[in-house]
């Protein structure tokens, strides 16, 4: 089984574009070496009646039909790329692909005289990078599934989150990345909540997990790393906590270890809040959010202090390594737990992963990622690394954010702010980049 | 006694997308493919492209032996069910070989019809219906000057016109008025007969044969206006029927062909049948009709398959609609749907003779009944879509009017969110 790459389309954002053409015309450009859009195999159609642009295009499928209609096997899926290959000298132009293909992805095309589809560049496709609204993007993260499904997941089936849940997704991912010679912190929140502490004298993990107090993971791990250290065993020392593990109850023995710099990969899931306890607040609750803790009546309206933000935080005691990541952006977060692991052979790093809760920001169990993307998009929640002794590293373009409302109308936590809450997180959220802009190096 | 769970007769578009959908959901059960044909899986529609030798025989397998290796298949060429035995679940093949099946799907395709036509039994003359058959046409071609066609059908007029590619002279034959009867109306078929004319191919249309010669080296056919006319070739393309002689004695229905269920059953119990020896439900009136096109044998392979294997994501069959893609002489006719209005649908009609262009759309209550075209851009699966899916069009009729292609595309595609 093989993941393969994709062109993805974001109506929303090709509207703001205003019929810009850009991506036919770099598609007609490249194929054919003209500007003339007939020649283009992307075609982006006017929304029916004022509504969002619409595309045609190949969406390479998995199990095509154009493929299956074709009598002289000028059309097969490429089983290394994905793409379904298009052969002129095998085509009779009998045009029973189209029959196929209810995507308008291939169509006799007068000008060429023959069928004209996309074959996604060679994995460059000229489209995408032609597109100036970001509209069209290629993803990538199908590498992920062919690089890391032949790894043992070292959690067990059947942990009891909720549905929809972003910290499980989080920590199969980190855990079956880290790998096997690992110990495991989960210290009360929703990770060991969901059963991968253990129940009946099992374990939820096919490596040693271990249960601390809310105060003393990090100061505990920092014990377990040195005595494995002395007995010659090199063993990743692992925490997944919450933010209120983290950041609230568990800070000082989190700042000591940091400040120590010992070795210990420390990832916190960051929820807003203690939502495996019934939803309160926690010191990462953002202003204006819901919980059970600052409920919406007639005087409050939600938090009323803005959050603290840990990474910076954490950032400001110079250890090894210290990244924000989000699961809509897994290519990213792959590549900081790489970096991640290797740190903390060397001393402390932090993993700061933004971690939206369909259960307590009552959103639908399906739109978490998109609530992810949407934090990033916004700059509620930009994506950056720090490496001990260099500077902060936007890994996620800062510049041309969407407004924050487009990411607060995803959650109902959201749903009471006023205007005048709004204009605060807005300004909450610009005052941020500027503060990791100075960071950067780039005021 | 040979034992498989599936049994699948015929390896063309049905058959090979039934084994493909069957292997999605079930990756152990034993399934066992005989096909008459001594070569590996081909398309019958590839067939006139290697008379004139655009195909090469040996670059159209559908599937390569390493494909049913790979998928744990056994493919059996060159034998074909002789018998059903179907209160003991067994077949018996040409070649003698009985098999024990669970779930038998007949996917046998069909044969091209011999009309009655005095003389003809005796004379030398070609069909195309098997690789085999297209090999000897194309053989017979390089030495042949003239070619008679007999019949307008896609066969003939693909037949024909491949025929005139590879240099020969050649007249068609046609009982009807008009080319292609059936698929296409009267105004785009006589763009399709004028591209004939003009490209030197003879068409006589209403005419009939009464007799065939067979001469030294050639052959004469004669007319039911007393004329006669002679060519060193002839090929039969009268239309197709199944060959269903291996159902005798069983309880499976037929008329046309074997009577099918929406789920492609028969009614013989764990006997499904699909593509062109199936005769299912059409999708614009309650009765049961021959489709014989190869979209619609996949899907019908896909169905039955589905349903022999319990997959629960099984939607029976929607009901059959015709679909013509044809291309002739470097020009593209198309047909989705209905091609001729009833009295309740309304036609709109663009022609531009220049450009010998011509679309026509038939709409019945803001739903598309079926569109035709010639020489336009047109996407037919997206067409095929709104047909099937009974799309209304009301509030986008004069955008879709104006332009089938663009419109059609975004409604399509704003479906899929």
């Amino acid at each position: 089984m093989t993941a393969y790459n994709t062109i993805t389309f974001d109506p929303s954002r090709c509207k703001s574009c205003n019929d810009c053409d850009a991506c036919m015309t770099a598609c007609s450009q490249i194929k054919s070496g003209t500007d003339d859009l007939l020649y283009s195999r992307i075609k982006i159609i006017a929304g029916m009646n004022g509504s969002l642009p619409e595309l045609a295009l190949c969406r390479q499928c998995g199990d095509p039909e154009c493929t299956k209609s074709c009598p002289s096997t000028a059309l097969t899926k490429n089983e290394q790329t994905g793409v379904i290959d298009w052969d002129k000298s095998l085509c009779i132009d009998c045009l029973l692909c189209t029959v196929g293909c209810t995507y308008g992805g291939i169509t006799y095309n007068m000008t060429l005289n023959h069928v004209a589809k996309c074959d996604m560049c060679d994995g460059d496709p000229a489209c995408v990078k032609a597109c100036p609204s970001g509209a069209l993007s290629y993803v990538t993260s199908a590498g992920i599934f062919n690089d890391q499904h032949d790894r043992e997941d070292l959690f067990v089936p059947g942990l009891s989150a909720c549905q929809g849940c972003n910290s499980e997704m989080i920590m199969r991912h980190s855990l079956r990345k880290v790998g096997p010679d690992t110990v495991l912190a989960t210290p009360p929140g929703c990770i060991p909540g969901m059963g991968s502490v253990g129940f009946n004298g099992t374990t939820g993990t096919k490596v040693p997990v271990f249960h601390p107090l809310l105060t003393n993971t990090a100061s505990m791990l920092a014990g377990l790393k040195k005595q494995y250290n002395r007995m010659g065993r090199n063993v990743t020392a692992m925490a997944l906590a919450g933010d209120g593990g983290a950041g609230d109850v568990g800070f000082q023995s989190l700042s000591g270890a940091a400040e120590r710099n010992d070795q210990i990969l420390f990832i916190v899931v960051d929820n807003e809040g203690y939502m495996n306890t019934g939803m309160q607040a926690s010191g990462s609750t953002s202003y204006g959010s819901w919980t059970t803790t600052t409920p919406v009546g007639s005087e409050m309206k939600g938090k009323r202090t803005n959050q603290k933000n840990l990474a910076m935080i954490m950032m400001n005691h110079n250890c090894e390594y210290v990244a924000t990541a989000s699961t809509a952006f897994v290519e990213d977060y792959y590549e900081k737990l790489d970096k991640a692991l290797a740190a903390s052979e060397r001393g402390f790093a932090y993993l700061h992963i933004y971690s939206p809760c369909p259960t307590g920001w009552r959103f639908p169990s399906s739109q978490t990622i998109e609530v992810c993307r949407k934090g990033v998009e916004t700059n509620f929640a930009p994506l950056w690394e720090y490496e001990r002794g260099g500077e902060l590293r936007f890994t996620h373009s800062i510049d041309d954010p969407l407004p924050v409302e487009a990411y607060l109308n995803l959650s109902g936590k959201y749903r009471h702010v006023s205007e005048e809450q709004l204009q605060h997180i807005q300004e909450q959220v610009n005052e941020r980049v500027k503060t990791l802009k100075r960071f950067a190096g780039l005021n | 006694m040979n034992s498989t769970h599936y049994l699948i007769a015929g390896a063309s578009h049905a058959g090979l997308e039934a084994i493909h959908r069957i292997r999605l959901i079930d990756e152990t059960a034993t399934i066992t493919v005989v096909t008459r044909d001594a070569r590996l899986p081909y398309s019958p529609t590839i067939l006139p492209y290697v008379v004139s030798g655009q195909s090469d025989p040996d670059r159209v397998v559908l599937r390569n032996a390493d494909y049913f290796k790979n998928l744990n298949i056994n493919l059996i060429t060159g034998d074909e069910l002789v018998a059903i035995d179907e209160a003991n679940k067994q077949v018996t093949l040409q070649s003698g070989d009985q098999w024990h099946y669970e779930k038998l799907l007949l996917a046998t395709g069909a044969d091209p019809i011999i009309p009655p036509i005095p003389g003809l039994s005796e004379a030398s003359f070609h069909v195309l219906r098997t690789m085999q058959d297209a090999i000897n046409l194309r053989t017979h071609a390089g030495s042949a000057k003239t070619a008679i066609v007999l019949g307008a059908g896609l066969i003939g007029m693909h037949g024909a016109e491949n025929l005139r590619h590879a240099g020969l002279d050649v007249t068609i034959v046609e009982m009807c008025d008009q080319v292609l009867p059936g698929y296409f109306d009267t105004r785009a078929a006589s763009v399709i007969q004028t591209a004939f004319n003009s490209n030197g191919i003879t068409m006589l249309m209403g005419s009939r044969v009464v007799k065939v010669e067979q001469q030294a080296q050639s052959c004469q056919v004669t007319l039911e206006n007393g004329n006669s006319i002679t060519a060193d070739l002839l090929l039969v393309a009268t239309g197709v029927k199944p060959k269903l002689d291996y159902l005798k004695g069983t309880s499976v229905q037929v008329e046309e062909g074997i009577l099918v269920d929406r789920n492609m059953r028969t009614d013989a119990p764990a006997i499904w049948a699909a593509g062109d020896v199936a005769q299912a439900a059409d999708f614009y009136q309650d009765k049961k009709v021959m489709m014989g096109i190869l979209p619609d044998a996949v899907t019908q392979g896909a169905i039955a398959a589905m349903d022999m294997s319990e997959d629960y994501t099984l939607q029976p069959y929607t009901g059959g609609v015709p679909i013509n893609t044809y291309t002739f002489f470097g020009q593209q006719a198309i047909s989705v749907g209905q091609c001729m209005a009833d009295d309740q649908s309304e036609e709109l009609t663009q022609v531009d003779d220049d450009n010998h262009r011509y679309l026509k759309i038939l709409l019945k209550d803001n739903q598309l009944q079926g569109i035709s075209s010639i020489n336009e851009e047109m996407d037919a699966g997206v067409m095929w879509q709104l047909i099937l899916r009974k799309i209304d069009l009301t509030s986008v009729k004069d955008a879709f009017i104006a332009r089938p292609l663009e419109t059609g595309r975004a409604l399509m595609s704003s479906t899929w969110r």
